[in-house]
């Protein structure tokens, strides 16, 4: 009896339960197009049992698919793949919510190219080119050693540089050597330093070095703007250069050739440090700017024009670069032009220190021995010693 | 040797101050590469 009452009970209660689930309006599935909603989720996280029927049978019906121009169309006759492909040439329509020109270039094919060259051919022929530098000096001060005053000091010193020049020539001197050891920091990194120190040494040396490399620069660049004003009427090429360079200036024979304020190889080293130097300027305004100014593609293109390239055998350059790879090829014309200069300074700076006697005063002091003066820079001391008879020593010249 | 000095106090200076304006001037990395929606330091 007892048992008969709850089955009647039961089938009371679902009875109850099915008119009360017949009763219920449908959900409201129009926000999500018909897809189940927040709603639909959430009764199933709580266990509920959730009627799927809306769904169960909607998997898909080609017929039923929105039109090509609408919205939620198909690709219709385009695939995923071609997407890819629209990406990887630049060809896709993008909007990025980052600023800048590379900001919608998702994908381009110079990194590979710059990377490899950039950790092999530059690093090892840079590597050799500055060693070899360096074995070359020590074999050259082996053999010729210093540079000695041949004859004897007179004990009277003439103002060579002026405090202003001197200020200019270490402004120069100090930012280059800054930014030489810092872009080798950068350079050798991941190859050198990283093994053989750690990644968390490398990290704060690499922060502090990118620092100082962007930051230092300005003054590299106003000092080279000094050192062009203040110098470069003192070096353009005269006959005097001819006999001096054909007399390989003295180096290895006894006497020296006479020169003026500056002779041919101090000439060459000022050249070689104003146009590399500028040349290293513009690409390391062009990296510290990224993609602002783009050097490559415009000089590419006159090359072309000109025939240059064809006449060099490299037949038409590119002309349509992604803005990375302008950058990357800025990068490694930086890299290349500054060891050309650091090979060209490392020589400079070793005949201006230990590989000469007498030369680094003009450069510590300002004063020279006469004597040194009268050996290297001969036809200078006349101009100096013409000028002091003409301007006697205690009168004010006429301003 | 004052010169030389002077002239490496000056390349400090100028570089803190490169720095600076850089910085003030809206050239930072981040000012550069980031629209309005982007929020880096929030």
């Amino acid at each position: 009896m007892f048992r008969m009452l709850m089955a009647l009970m039961l089938s009371l209660s679902f009875v109850t339960i099915a008119q009360a689930q017949e009763d219920a309006p449908a959900p409201d599935r129009s926000a999500t197009g018909g897809a189940q909603t927040l709603e639909d989720i959430l009764a199933r996280q709580r266990g509920e049992e959730v009627d799927n029927s809306f769904r169960r049978s909607n998997i898909g019906d080609p017929d039923g698919a929105a039109g090509l121009a609408n919205q939620l169309g198909t690709l219709g006759g385009a695939s995923d793949p071609d997407l890819w492909r629209a990406l990887r040439f630049g060809e896709a329509k993008i909007t990025a919510s980052n600023d800048g020109p590379a900001a919608t270039t998702l994908i381009q094919d110079g990194g590979m190219r710059w990377l490899l060259f950039r950790e092999g051919p530059l690093a090892t022929y840079g590597g050799y080119l500055l060693g070899g530098t360096i074995v070359l000096l020590v074999l050259f001060f082996l053999i010729r050693g210093r540079i000695r005053i041949d004859g004897e000091r007179t004990g009277r010193k003439i103002e060579r540089f002026k405090a202003i020049e001197r200020f200019g020539h270490w402004l120069l001197a100090g930012s280059f050597i800054l930014l030489g050891i810092t872009g080798l920091v950068s350079l050798f990194g991941r190859k050198v330093l990283i093994p053989a120190f750690g990644h968390e040494a490398f990290a704060t040396v690499a922060l502090l070095s990118k620092w100082v490399h962007n930051n230092v620069s300005w003054a590299f660049m106003v000092a080279l703007i000094m050192i062009f004003v203040m110098w470069v009427i003192h070096n353009l090429p005269d006959r005097t250069d001819i006999n001096w360079l054909l007399k390989g200036g003295g180096i290895f024979s006894k006497g020296h050739p006479p020169a003026k304020k500056f002779n041919a190889g101090q000439k060459l080293i000022f050249w070689s440090v104003i146009v590399l130097g500028t040349s290293i300027s513009v690409s390391g305004l062009a990296l510290l700017f990224p993609f602002e100014i783009n050097l490559f593609a415009p000089t590419f293109a006159k090359l072309n024009n000109l025939g240059i390239s064809a006449a060099l055998g490299l037949g038409e350059l590119p002309t349509a670069l992604a803005p990375h790879e302008e950058m990357q090829l800025s990068q490694l014309w930086h890299a290349i032009v500054s060891f050309a200069l650091m090979a060209i300074i490392l020589a400079h700076i070793y005949i201006g220190s230990v590989g000469m006697e007498g030369a680094y005063d003009a450069m510590g002091t300002g004063q020279v021995e006469e004597q040194w003066a009268r050996e290297h820079h001969s036809l200078w001391v006349d101009e100096v010693k013409a000028k002091e008879t003409d301007t006697p020593q205690g009168a004010t010249p006429a301003e | 040797m004052k010169a030389m000095l002077t002239a490496f106090a000056a390349t400090a200076v100028i570089a803190i101050g490169a720095d600076f304006i850089l910085g003030q001037a809206g050239f930072s990395s981040q000012e550069q590469a980031t629209g309005a929606a982007v929020r880096l330091d929030d």
